[in-house]
């Protein structure tokens, strides 16, 4: 039995690799994917591009423009003369956001009344400006405050703030907020996902396209030979892929591996299971090579997005969130991001590796029974 | 070229797909699912934070403040912790991702009119979540404070807050438009990556090359049934989006079209372009993922900003033909901009899908000979 696998595994990797574009291809995704979603993949919102508008023209104004653009948040690219030119560059999406102070906001302060300026985002990226008018609060809160207490050098101790609240954030695991951090992580989980999904489903589907599964199926081999044979040189791939990419975020993108890499191996082999379950079943329902490209796609999709890894899953209508509990992703993610960032061992993480052992026994049992119906 | 060869083609092509009935419906399913996914499942808002509670104060101010982070929608208490271990436990398992340490001097701090600490700990693995639950913290104690200090001290400044475009910022209204272009870069290149592998693969390409038809004719003729799918896969997308999810539509509906057009000959050229070029199907299938939907999904604008990557990649984003037409559809759906404010994108997108359209042309030939 083993020496009948064996020649299958030998055979399709042949047949896998005879295209020499094939082993560039087998490198090329996963390291696409980390410099992609390491680098471009960032929800930081700084430098946000910003014109200012200035009527005021005092020291009042001059002051807080600059504090703005010392915040690292803003960059200052326009100073405008007209509100029309504000509509012009918003329309054309040279700048996301516009600050106008208008005449009289200088005295204003001084006479210690409610002095107004006013803020103006984009707002088609909502996720920016969220942010963007969240940071600009916090700087004009900081510049009203100094603003309360003047008089005071920058020798003697600032006076606390009377019966106010003094925050404290601490983010824990991650404690700069780096999104490269959360998403590298990430990376493993999906070229695994899509490059053995992707190869299991269309390698079984070309031995029918192409008529060569008639010659198998007259040789010696067994059903449960040719699934093994036919998923193990994927396997062997998905775990190439799985250390290439953590040798890269552990050198190249300075990813801490704070958990053990051995139950990075073991969860990697489970979820392996439900992905080349997944891929030998798309082979079950395809004829050709473009319909299993699209139902592979068709199930990818909504898998990566309702994984939990850019939008939350406590935000999803309920019926949706009971649907992700059928999601392999969801639970490898968490382990994934548990072993990396927070050193889970398995007493923590064992609820997500059991569920995810179940599903992918599941998925390789039905679809195995429904492989051997259509070679019989 | 002859128009009555590239209608053969283009009638082969099209039986072909009639007679692969469960791919024509995943072509008209891969939209409308991407849309409802985008459109009901998820949302890039941020609320319902599972928070726990470790009040050591355990004062009526100290309730008070609690009852305001929960009131907010953006915080939901999942429970209240009487020590440190088990708050590590709590986001250890990920069962909580914030937690609110309210120290025991709290209430008697504020009474005495001192600065009361406040400790308000995140879960960064997820940095954009931590971002903004840190933001609504800062806001909601921001607003207990000043509500506690009374009038003692007004604001000096008062900031007046306006969003254009998308005053509600609703998630939905920008992701939309930009997901239907990225839709139709990907269906694509999903569509026609095999058309020309696939009859290399089944030997069908020795018959079409003893045919007296020409390169340009047989692309085009590959070309015209995909670009009837996508089409229609455009109207679809767009019908859904105006009226099922009420995005508003601003601009002309026809320049909509005429610019989607434009855009989908680019797309199906790079899709034909790559099958030419890969010559099997295994190996178009996996490049026309790498080169169509990751640079459609994550390097055009559509969820990421385009300013906030690294140079280089914004370099690289200047030739993802996505990028220019996610900024049209957003345009158009949300500013209501005209063809004089899209000129630039306009002609990047004719370059592009002429340009693919001549190197498909070329390599093709090369391989005939």
């Amino acid at each position: 039995m083993f020496e009948r696998i064996r020649r299958v595994v030998i055979k399709e990797f042949i047949q896998l690799f005879r295209d020499r574009r094939m082993k560039a291809i087998v490198f090329v995704i996963p390291l696409l994917q980390l410099v992609v979603f390491g680098y471009a993949v960032t929800t930081d919102v700084n430098d946000i591009r910003t014109a200012i508008y200035d009527l005021d023209r005092s020291a009042e104004s001059r002051e807080l423009f600059n504090r703005l653009g010392a915040s690292g948040y803003f960059s200052i690219r326009h100073s405008v003369e007209s509100p029309a030119e504000i509509r012009e560059l918003l329309d054309r999406g040279t700048i996301t956001a516009a600050i106008q102070i208008n005449q009289g906001f200088s005295a204003d302060i001084k006479r210690k009344q409610q002095a107004e300026i006013q803020v103006l985002v984009d707002g088609t990226d909502s996720n920016t400006a969220t942010v963007a008018l969240d940071y600009v609060n916090r700087i004009i809160l900081k510049y009203a405050k100094d603003l309360g207490t003047p008089g005071i050098s920058a020798h003697s101790s600032p006076m606390p703030v009377q019966g106010g609240i003094g925050l404290n954030t601490l983010a824990w695991y991650n404690p700069e907020l780096k999104s490269k951090n959360y998403n590298v992580p990430g990376v493993i989980a999906f070229v695994i996902m899509l490059t053995c999904l992707l190869l299991t489903s269309m390698a079984v589907v070309r031995e029918r396209e192409i008529g060569t599964m008639e010659q198998l199926m007259v040789t010696p081999l067994r059903p449960v030979e040719l699934i093994l044979g036919k998923t193990i040189p994927f396997a062997m791939i998905g775990f190439f892929d799985m250390l290439l990419v953590t040798g890269a975020a552990y050198l190249k993108f300075d990813i801490p591996m704070k958990g053990s890499f051995a139950l990075l191996i073991a969860s990697t082999a489970i979820y392996l299971l439900s992905v080349l379950g997944m891929g030998l079943f798309i082979s079950t329902i395809s004829k050709t090579q473009q319909q299993a490209l699209m139902a592979t796609f068709l199930f990818y999709v909504p898998a990566v997005l309702l994984s939990g890894f850019m939008f939350p899953i406590e935000n999803m209508p309920e019926v949706i969130q009971y649907g992700t509990y059928l999601n392999p992703l969801r639970y490898f993610l968490v382990i994934i991001r548990g072993i990396f960032l927070k050193g889970n061992g398995i007493g923590i993480l064992w609820p997500q590796a059991l569920s995810l052992l179940v599903i992918g026994l599941a998925v390789i049992t039905i679809s195995s029974l429904r492989f051997k119906k259509r070679m019989g | 070229m002859k128009l009555l060869r590239i209608k053969a083609v283009a009638k082969k092509e099209l039986l072909q797909i009639w007679r692969d009935p469960l791919s024509l419906a995943m072509a008209f399913l891969m939209p409308v699912m991407l849309l409802f996914i985008f459109g009901y499942a998820i949302t890039l808002d941020v609320n319902r934070i599972r928070t726990i509670v470790y009040d050591l104060d355990k004062s009526s101010l100290s309730r008070e403040l609690i009852d305001k982070f929960s009131a907010s929608g953006y915080f939901i208490v999942v429970d209240h912790v009487t020590g440190q271990k088990e708050i590590d436990r709590y986001l250890d398992s990920g069962k909580a991702l914030a937690a609110i340490s309210i120290p025991s001097d709290f209430s008697e701090k504020i009474r005495s009119g001192r600065n009361a600490p406040l400790q308000v700990i995140v879960d960064g693995s997820d940095s954009n979540t931590a971002t903004i639950a840190l933001g609504y913290a800062s806001a909601i104690s921001e607003i207990f404070s000043q509500r506690l200090e009374g009038n003692r001290i007004t604001p000096v400044i008062d900031p007046r807050l306006r969003v254009w475009y998308n005053p509600e910022l609703k998630s939905r209204n920008f992701i939309i438009p930009g997901l239907i272009a990225v839709i139709m870069a990907v269906i694509a290149a999903l569509l026609t990556s095999l058309t020309v592998a696939r009859e290399w693969e089944r030997g069908t390409m020795e018959q079409l090359i003893a045919t007296p038809i020409k390169t340009p004719e047989l692309i085009l003729g590959k070309l015209l049934p995909y670009f009837m799918i996508g089409f229609i896969d455009v109207i679809l997308s767009v019908l859904l989006a105006a009226f099922l999810f009420g995005v508003p539509l601003k601009g002309s509906v026809f320049l909509l079209m005429a610019l989607s057009g434009v855009f989908l000959f680019g797309g199906l050229s790079l899709g034909i372009l790559i099958s030419i070029v890969a010559k099997s199907q295994l190996v178009a299938s996996q490049v026309s993922m790498v080169a169509t939907f990751l640079p459609a999904f994550l390097l055009s604008g559509f969820m990421y900003a385009i300013s906030n990557m690294p140079e280089a990649l914004q370099v690289i984003s200047y030739v993802i033909p996505a990028r220019y037409f996610v900024t049209i559809l957003k345009g158009i759906f949300l500013k209501g901009s005209t063809l004089s404010l899209l000129v630039t994108e306009t002609t990047l997108l004719i370059v592009f899908g002429l340009l693919v359209f001549g190197l498909a042309n070329r390599k093709f030939k090369k391989r005939i000979a």
